[in-house]
């Protein structure tokens, strides 16, 4: 089976600092890869370069055969590379249903019915289990609603690589539970690359994890292998007592 | 007279101008470099310095110079004032946020300017200069009081330049211009330092404009051009660097003198115009900044 | 931006339209007068309002729009003759043609760069028509005939200088583009717009190219602020260099802020409300400058919001 996405000695480098190092890599259609490390390994940097926030120092990424390395990010994500961002970044001052229905009215073709779009995005919010919240504005929705209005949005643009930077961060433990839940579904119909210091959530996911130290692959493999792996354990696991 | 004299004339105009500009240009710039605040009004703060001038050095009977002193050293002093009321009451409660001020300055800009028509009047007004000593060169006599002008910009700016670079005011500026959050746990007191170098900003434009009445008279419109010119002058000179800012402000006062003798005035605006933009859409870091990353 | 109340919003917009329409038949003379110019400079507002607002983007150099459209429209009248509804067009055209070069420029940069680009592009502008003063007619500007101002369609002529003609050709204008403005508004588009204002990045990583979305944003600014111009030429007979200094830039600024930013009807309500205070002050004090001043420094300090934008806030939800 071909690679839905590879990098070939992708670098990047912020002044002096190596932050992506040469880095080779490869993910197949389907699968849900989860990227470890610890902090300042390169890991959203790497993510960037994939998405297309910011531009390679040298090497290539090659995406469902095609050769993408200088297209700009929003061509990207028409290809079907999407990305939620760290930080939370949903329009604050906007509905949750507006938020939503920028991805959708993207991805329509057709063009003209409102209808479409308002299917679409009351689609995209229910399977985030946020479809009672749709007139709220997004900037006065919890936190956890708010990551989920994240992966809603997300899931609407229909990606076929979904890249999820740290989807985890400041939820709850119930609301990890669902999360969880729902990032299986999501696989069931595009790959899920995700970023995630949470170690539970990481094995319980993954099919294939890829640990970055200093900017380079350090290892990777299945969580068996990667949790059996002394190398790991050195530079991560140990070191932060997860 | 023959090109070459023509030349000399036209540079020393434009020397003049220079160093007019750069002490106007400057005070622009410490508003931008530390703050973040584009200060629209700050012609209207040059214009202010000119006729407060008039007015001290027309109250003031006997020899010229007793006027003049006491213009240069009262007229500043009195726009740091207005401008220190000015951030007090207005800037500071927008929390510099950089579109909010813009909007306060403009509105300024129309209130100094209204006011200066109201009670100043229409006119336009001259200042005697303190001395009236002619330099005689082979070709033409040129004023002595002109090239006294050139030599007290060079001295402020030298003075500005020891203050950022040599005392602890300077450190002090300096940090709360690289990271005012960072300067404020470090106890700086970040809003008296913004209000110093908003007034600072203020008074070196009411210098310049001291200096020029003399030359050119007062009037309430007559703020327009140097600020046009002073923001041409930090863009070429690269946002918040004082080295570009007075490099610059010779290389425009020059050019500006030069090409305004043989040319017509508004085709060189023109084109002066057209360049700066260009060069702020295809090198917005200015033609002597460096880029960030 | 909700698509709670379509009926509602449109019910207001046209009972707007309706009662401006009514005005026309009680107005004494000079508000009848005063009116038909604040709602051609109503159209100029709104256009800035579609840039400033909507997409966030602070420029200073609109009046070079208006002003494209202004001499777009009066000097082919007057040098070559041409009629109304051509001139119109003609200045439509250069304003929208200005707009696309501008922006093409002017939006490589962000911020404060754009808004003093804008300023200094503005300013060229506004040299160049004192420069070609042998056909603008420099700071003097140029009378347009009655004779010009009068457009035939079959058998009938009308006369844009009769007060009654001149009201409901700038109500016909301001009508068109207010509909305009609230179709782009509630559109995909200007759903867009509103996430590049709130997060230009972000609506990157949606698949928008945001570049490509402020430039047609600029393009129907120019193009509305340029109508705006023009019908000014036309309705007023008068083209002079003034309309396009840094003042003209810098009042589509204050009227939008004052009516609401990001409001449809805030434009109108900006303009109309700035007219009649200058107006009404006008009886006591010259210092028009002195006004526009304070009212722009405590808009910002104490309503950023603008009239409608609070009513929206507190109120209305649903206003567009």
């Amino acid at each position: 089976m071909m690679p839905l996405l590879t990098t070939k000695g992708l670098s990047r480098n912020f002044g002096g600092l190596r932050a992506v190092d040469g880095v080779d890599f490869a993910l197949m259609p389907g699968e849900i890869r989860a990227i470890i490390g610890p902090n300042g390994a390169g890991k959203t940097t790497f993510v960037s370069l994939l998405s297309g926030r910011i531009r390679p120092s040298a090497g290539m990424v090659v995406f469902d055969g095609a050769d993408i390395t200088t297209m700009p990010a929003y061509r990207r994500v028409r290809l079907g590379v999407a990305y939620t961002f760290q930080i939370t970044s949903v329009f604050a001052n906007l509905t949750a249903f507006d938020n939503v229905a920028l991805p959708v009215q993207r991805t329509l073709t057709d063009g003209r019915s409102k209808g479409q779009v308002r299917n679409g995005v009351m689609a995209a919010l229910e399977r985030t289990g946020l479809a009672d919240r749709a007139g709220t504005l997004a900037g006065q929705l919890s936190y956890g609603h708010q990551r989920l209005l994240e992966v809603a949005m997300g899931l609407a643009l229909k990606p076929r690589l979904l890249i999820l930077d740290e989807p985890t961060q400041g939820l709850a433990d119930s609301e990890i539970d669902n999360f969880i839940t729902l990032v299986r579904e999501i696989a069931k119909d595009a790959t899920v690359l995700l970023i995630e210091h949470n170690m539970p959530v990481v094995m319980q996911l993954a099919d294939r994890i890829t640990v970055f130290n200093f900017g380079k692959i350090l290892a990777e493999g299945t969580p068996e292998q990667i949790r059996a792996n002394g190398q790991v354990q050195d530079a991560y696991l140990g070191a932060t007592h997860d | 007279m023959h090109f070459g004299p023509h030349l000399l004339l036209a540079a020393l105009e434009g020397l003049v101008t220079s160093a007019v500009l750069a002490l106007t240009a400057l005070g622009l710039s410490l508003v931008f470099g530390v703050m973040r605040v584009v200060n629209v009004a700050h012609g209207e703060f040059f214009m202010l310095g000119a006729v407060l001038a008039w007015a001290i050095s027309t109250a003031i009977a006997g020899h010229p110079a007793v006027g003049f002193v006491a213009a240069l050293a009262i007229a500043p002093l009195l726009v740091g004032l207005v401008a220190l009321i000015a951030e007090r009451l207005v800037l500071r409660r927008l929390n510099y946020n950089p579109e909010g001020t813009i909007v306060a300055t403009i509105g300024m800009l129309y209130i100094i300017q209204q006011l200066a028509l109201t009670f100043y009047g229409p006119e336009a007004r001259p200042v005697e200069p303190p001395f009236s000593y002619r330099i005689l060169l082979p070709w033409f006599g040129y004023s002595g009081y002109k090239l006294s002008v050139v030599a007290a910009s060079a001295i402020l700016l030298v003075i500005t330049w020891l203050v950022l670079t040599r005392t602890k005011i300077g450190l002090i500026m300096r940090a709360t211009q690289y990271d005012r959050e960072t300067a404020q746990a470090f106890g700086i007191p970040v809003e008296r330092v913004y209000a110093g170098v908003f007034a600072v900003g203020a008074m070196l434009a009411a210098i310049a404009a001291v200096l020029i009445v003399p030359i050119s008279q007062a009037h309430y419109l007559m703020g327009q051009d140097p600020l046009l010119l002073s923001f041409i002058v930090v863009i070429i000179g690269g946002l918040g660097s004082l080295r570009g800012t007075v490099v610059a402000a010779i290389l425009i006062g020059l050019s500006d003198g030069i090409v305004s003798m043989f040319f017509s005035p508004t085709l060189a605006k023109i084109i002066a115009t057209l360049v700066v933009a260009m060069v702020l859409v295809f090198r917005p870091q200015g033609l002597f900044g460096t880029t960030q990353r | 931006m909700r698509d709670a109340s379509p009926a509602k919003t449109y019910a207001l917009h046209i009972g707007v339209i309706a009662l401006l329409f009514a005005l026309n038949f009680v107005l004494p003379d000079y508000h009848q007068g005063l009116f038909a110019r604040i709602m051609a400079l109503a159209v100029f507002a709104m256009g800035y309002n579609l840039l400033f607002g909507y997409v966030g983007l602070l420029s200073l150099g609109h009046a070079m729009f208006f002003s494209a459209g202004l001499y777009g429209a009066g000097l082919t009248v007057h040098h070559l003759g041409w009629g109304v509804p051509e001139a119109f067009i003609a200045g439509v055209a250069c304003g929208a043609l200005l707009a696309l070069v501008i922006g093409l420029l002017a939006l490589r940069t962000t911020g404060v760069a754009f808004l003093i680009v804008t300023m200094m592009f503005a300013q060229v502008f506004y040299l160049l028509i004192l420069y070609f003063a042998a056909w603008t007619g420099g700071d003097q500007g140029l009378v347009i005939q009655q004779a010009a101002r009068v457009v035939s369609i079959g058998g009938a002529s009308l006369d844009l200088t009769n007060p009654t003609v001149r009201y409901m050709s700038a109500l016909a204008m301001f009508a068109i583009v207010l509909l305009i403005t609230l179709a782009i508004v509630r559109s995909r588009f200007g759903r867009v717009l509103v996430a590049i204002r709130e997060n230009e990045e972000r609506t990157k990583m949606l698949g928008y190219d945001t570049g490509a979305n402020k430039l047609a944003a600029v393009v129907a600014s120019g193009a509305i602020c340029a109508a705006s111009g023009a019908a000014y030429a036309l309705l007023f007979g008068y083209v002079g260099s003034s309309f396009a200094g840094v003042q003209y830039s810098i009042l589509p600024l204050l009227w939008v802020l004052l009516g609401g930013a990001a409001t449809t009807l805030g434009p109108l309500v900006g303009t109309l409300f700035m007219y009649y205070v200058t107006d009404i002050t006008s009886g006591f004090t010259s210092a028009y400058l002195l006004i526009v001043g304070v009212a722009l420094i405590l808009l910002v300090l104490f309503f950023p919001k603008g009239i409608l934008g609070s009513i929206r806030q507190r109120w209305l939800g649903w206003l567009p």
